[in-house]
């Protein structure tokens, strides 16, 4: 298994990440995604104010292989989102941690995060999953 | 002398069916049986086995000339009048450069969608041109390349609307003075997405609810006014509704394009652009809208991008928006577009360039003021006094009378009511037509003047603020082709770039690319088909209405089915259709809560596209590790959702390519917990004769009569996808508000469910293709037909099974009409991915099979029965020596980045070139077989770079001196 995992992140088993810091996070979606999608093309993104809950669509990763949901790892209120995206998706690609984040929010229910894997247990989750294809 | 020796010598099924006897037995003996038959019976289950198929008329089959004959028959009982109807219908003159070139030329007609755009290169430029007529005539900057209809173009724009306003607003209005069947088609899809549709008057709209997404008006009006919109726009959008544009690409010329008013979408159709009115198809239409909601259009659009040597090459955009993807995501569920026809609208667009368009519409105008003038003078009758620009609008005592005296001299007119007629005017009429309306309308009083005497008195209609002042089609393709030659010349040009069946066999899974024989293809352009409005009186159009009949009750006895409806003009409109008439059975028992759909995982998706759009909550079932549907879950699914399952969608033969045991144990299972079955009929060609889906137990089912019934796929359309149903549910199939339409053989009861389509009879000018095939063919040659097609299939999978995985089979080992093999494990031996492979073919002069569905990291061959065993082989050969050169890679023989399989597909422009620093020879990336020696397939770019496409979207011409640009840049 060869993706990236950060160690100070949370991960949704439909693998985003989320990195809280207060009552504000950060999400993305993961190497380990990006890689699978390929060349990312396209970033739908959520308007600053909309309500994400946890689980749910709020936008879309497309990439000339596939278009892929993103589910909000926590459930908020868009404060910023990655505008830097519309013009240059790739970042998703080549920076998914970093400059490839896709919104942040405002969290509504600190609890929730304590439903999503750490790192070790993302890892384990990729590996298992890879071996099922 | 034997009589058989002096029995026809024209008869078809061995034309159409390669396999000789000898062969069919040699053939079955390689693949472990000792003869046809008793493949077929290991293949096709016990259970749901027909004995025999029997037609009442053509059970042995029409010899070719016997054929021509009763097409010559039908035609003949065909009258075509003039036609002013107009409602979205107009005569034109098909350029014959045009009509022989393109619709006539099997070229053009055979290829399939161009998803290997290396050797697509032809029509993607053409289907270019055309979305740039859409975007410089509608004046927004974005189209797509094509719909179905205006009808369907209307309801896609509602939808989006929908979309942009996420939901949110579930009201959409449409203005009175749009063509009926336009309201009708967006009632009808309205119902699915829980949107309120409302018609009113243009000056009672009202948006005071605040719960309107959007509004649809149509310019020029249904009864012709010309409007200025500008601040209807405003206000529209003042009350945060979007506003969708139906218009008129010939108007445009003449009119302030839609763009410049504010619109957000513009729908509309393309016949009038040189595609003959045939009865009500087919036709592309077309939808542009601005850069903002580009994402969201649907249908496919064609994109400029770079090959691997950095020079432009066109592709299809945003292929992942589309439902083989997105399933019940999608954007909507349109798949087959109407390319043949869009390329067609393009190539008059090239021929008559802008001042030639533009004089063809000030004719028409000129007309149909010299119309209005004339009646003025008689003071026979009141025309409307707004603006006009081909559509006269006449007030009189009695239009009835007035439309019998008419039809006398073989004119039709519109009768709207009875004291209001319009009269459309076109490209086709001439000034001795208008003399003769001018008689008409006299009621045989003597007219004191001559159209042509009027000619120089008449105003022109249309006022200075509403000209149109902006340019259009300023591109230089639409201004250096203009003479025959040029043009003749420039269709050549395009042609050459594209691999079509002229070539080669396209082996694609779930297309069935079969022969489009020749004589089903010459009736299509007969005029007495080709001329005849869809609202024309259907006594005039007695040729068609025999066809249809005969052609249900042979559809009916082909798939066990009651009552067809031919309405559903692609596939994906049958699927639609067929969910809705479910819909509509079950509310009609009072059941409105069931709206549960359980789809298998291995569904087309398009099923799970369809199902949404009806509104139905889908469940998906998985697989087993053979890939039949897993009974179980099925059976789970449906105890779980008895009170509300409304129905399954399954294909069959299924897309693994299997005939599954336990097809008959499902279709119980949904019956018994109040469902019903839907088959998706993608794979009817392993089953005509052998089995059929009313046998099976299925309750409707769709007919691609664009894959099993011999019409072309035509680059990408036209398609058809007639609709059959058990009794039960005939009653709701769907008709049509202009020319009342239903279920064939007629029903007793009826109670339709509304139009699915603008025309009510779809695309009926194709039909006389299918019908001919079946007719020809007769019961035991289409039986024989799908024998073959699954013996080519097991012939193919048994020749290549020593060198690829065969990824599914039946209990014994067979396949069905198609079949996967599997090359994910390359990935990692060689780096090798399906693209790999299917671009390498193109070198080998074939067009790769379907890549990576339903299975990621597969190929899915389906050969049908009309390719020889020396194509066959021809094919598996070339596979066979591509799997060589996979070895080579996993030997270390070969360089895993830079071998020839990723330097696929290798044009001339590479292989020409003065530096070549690959590590394999020139002479063996262009001739890897012997048979390219003497006749080679050239691909015309290097492999074409998807991702610089998608990310930087242009889908209109670029000035020349910016596709310089474009490549340096890259």
């Amino acid at each position: 298994f060869s993706s990236v995992v950060l160690k100070d992140l949370k991960y949704a088993d439909s693998h985003e990440w989320v990195k809280i810091d207060g009552n504000k996070a950060t999400f993305g979606i993961t190497d380990h995604a990006q890689d699978h999608l390929g060349d990312v093309v396209y970033v739908e993104l959520p308007d600053v104010g909309h309500s994400v809950s946890q689980g749910k669509s709020f936008g879309a990763v497309e990439s000339v292989k596939a278009t892929s949901d993103i589910n909000s790892p926590v459930s908020g209120k868009v404060v910023e989102v990655n505008e830097e995206l519309t013009e240059s998706p790739g970042l998703v690609n080549s920076s998914p941690y970093e400059q490839g984040w896709i919104i942040k929010v405002e969290l509504s229910d600190a609890g929730e995060a304590e439903k999503l894997m750490d790192s070790d247990k993302y890892s384990k989750f990729c590996e298992e999953e890879d071996a099922k294809h | 002398i034997s009589v058989d020796a002096v029995k026809p010598s024209d008869t078809f099924p061995r034309r159409h069916n390669s396999a000789t006897p000898d062969e069919q037995t040699h053939m079955a003996k390689f693949c472990g049986f000792d003869h046809i038959d008793s493949l077929i019976d290991a293949t096709v289950p016990k259970s749901i086995r027909l004995d025999s198929m029997k037609f009442s008329k053509f059970d042995a089959g029409l010899t070719e000339s016997q054929m021509i004959q009763h097409m010559v028959d039908l035609a003949s009982k065909n009258k075509v009048f003039k036609s002013f109807i107009g409602m979205g219908y107009y005569n034109t003159h098909v350029p014959t450069v045009i009509l022989r070139n393109i619709m006539e030329n099997p070229a053009w007609y055979t290829q399939y969608t161009p998803y290997q755009a290396e050797i697509s290169q032809g029509r993607l430029e053409s289907l270019l041109n055309f979305q740039t007529v859409i975007t410089d005539l509608t004046g927004l900057p974005m189209s797509n390349a094509s719909l179905l209809d205006e009808g369907t173009a209307a309801a896609e724009a509602m939808a989006m609307c929908n979309n942009i306003l996420k939901g949110k607003k579930k009201t959409f209005v449409i203005a009175s003075n749009c063509h009926p069947q336009t309201i009708d088609v967006c009632k009808t899809r309205a119902d699915g997405f829980d949107l309120k549709v409302v018609t009113s008057d243009l000056k009672d709209i009202d948006y005071s609810s605040g719960d309107v997404c959007g509004v649809l008006v149509q310019y020029p009006g249904t009864e012709g006014e010309v409007l200025d919109y500008a601040e209807f726009v405003k206000n529209a959008h003042a009350n945060g509704v979007k506003v969708v544009m139906a218009t008129d690409l010939l108007a445009l010329t003449v009119l302030k394009p839609p763009g410049e008013f504010g619109a957000d979408i513009v729908v509309g159709s393309a016949q009038r652009f040189g595609v003959p009115m045939g009865y009500g198809g087919p036709h592309a239409a077309f939808l542009a809208t601005s850069q903002e909601y580009k994402r969201m259009m649907p249908g496919r659009i064609i994109g400029i991008s770079v090959d691997s040597s950095g020079k432009q090459a066109l592709r299809m955009a945003m292929q992942t928006r589309e439902q083989h993807i997105r399933r019940d995501k999608a954007t909507s569920n349109i798949c087959t577009a109407q390319a043949l026809l869009a390329n067609m609208a393009a190539m008059y667009a090239v021929y008559h360039g802008p001042a030639g368009l533009k004089s063809i519409a000030q004719r028409v105008h000129g007309l149909a003021g010299i119309f209005s003038l004339g009646l003025n003078k008689l003071g026979v009758a009141e025309v409307q006094e707004l603006p006009f620009f081909d559509t006269v609008k006449i007030k009189c005592s009695d239009a009835h009378a007035i439309a019998d005296a008419a039809s006398k001299s073989e004119i039709n007119l519109r009768v709207v009511d009875s004291t209001t007629i319009t009269a459309s005017f076109d490209e086709t009429t001439t000034l001795d037509d208008v003399d003769k309306l001018f008689k008409v309308f006299a009621s045989g009083k003597p007219v004191p003047f001559t159209a042509e005497s009027l000619a120089p008195e008449v105003q022109n209609s249309i006022p200075s603020s509403l000209t149109r002042e902006s340019p259009y089609l300023t591109h230089p393709i639409f201004n250096m082709y203009h003479t025959e030659h040029e043009l003749l010349r420039y269709i050549h040009k395009l042609q050459s770039k594209d691999l079509s069946l002229c070539h080669s066999m396209i082996p694609l899974g779930s297309c069935t690319m079969k022969l489009n024989a020749t004589t089903e293809m010459m009736p299509v352009t007969w005029p007495s088909f080709t001329d005849i409005h869809p609202f024309a009186p259907v006594e005039q159009a007695q040729g068609y209405q025999e066809m249809f009949e005969n052609l249900g009750d042979l559809l009916c006895t082909i798939t066990g089915f009651d009552s067809f409806s031919l309405q559903p003009n692609a596939g994906a409109a049958g699927e639609y259709a067929g969910l809705m008439v479910i819909r509509a059975y079950h509310m009609s028992r009072g059941d409105h809560h069931r709206n549960v759909c359980i789809i298998p995982v291995s569904a087309h998706g398009t099923n799970p596209a369809s199902a949404a759009m009806c509104g139905m909550k889908i469940i998906t079932v998985g697989t087993d590790a053979k890939g039949n549907i897993n009974i179980e879950e099925v059976r789970k699914a449906a105890e779980a959702n008895k009170d509300n399952l409304a129905a399954l969608m399954v294909t069959y033969p299924s897309t693994h390519g299997v005939y599954e045991e336990g097809i008959d144990e499902i279709c119980n299972i949904i019956h018994e917990n109040g469902g019903q079955v839907y088959m998706d009929g993608a794979n009817m060609n392993a089953q005509v004769g052998l089995t059929s889906p009313g046998f099976i137990g299925a309750d409707v089912c769709h007919l691609n009569l664009h894959k099993t019934f011999c019409i072309p796929h035509g680059g990408g359309g036209p398609g058809m996808g007639p609709i059959g149903v058990k009794n039960h549910l005939a009653p709701f199939l769907p008709s049509h508000p202009v020319i009342p339409t239903g279920g064939i053989p007629q029903p007793e009861k009826t109670a339709p469910l509304g139009a699915i389509s603008a025309a009510p009879w779809g695309s009926a000018l194709i039909l006389p293709i299918s019908y001919t095939y079946i007719a020809m063919m007769g019961s035991g040659g289409l039986t024989d037909a799908s024998k073959i097609a699954i013996l080519n299939a097991n012939y193919m999978a048994k020749r290549l099974e020593k060198h690829y995985p065969v990824l599914f089979r039946g209990v014994n080992g067979t396949v069905a009409h198609e079949f996967i093999i599997d090359l994910r494990g390359f990935k990692n031996t060689a780096g090798i991915e399906p693209e790999d492979v299917a671009k390498r073919l193109m070198d080998y002069g074939f067009h790769g099979p379907t890549m990576s569905w339903p299975v990621p990291g597969t190929l899915m061959i389906e050969p049908t029965e009309s390719e020889s065993k020396a194509e066959l082989d021809r094919f598996c050969d070339a596979l066979i020596s591509i799997r060589e050169e996979i070895a080579q890679i996993e030997k270390g023989n070969a360089d895993v980045q830079n071998n020839v399989l990723k330097g696929a597909p290798h044009p001339p422009s590479l292989l020409m070139a003065d530096t070549w620093k690959k590590p394999y020879s020139r002479e063996y990336a262009a001739f890897p077989a012997p048979w390219l020696r003497s006749s080679k397939f050239w691909p015309t770019t290097g492999r074409v770079d998807n991702v610089y496409g998608d990310r930087k979207l242009v889908c209109t011409l670029l000035p020349e001196e910016e596709q310089v640009a474009a490549a340096v840049s890259a």
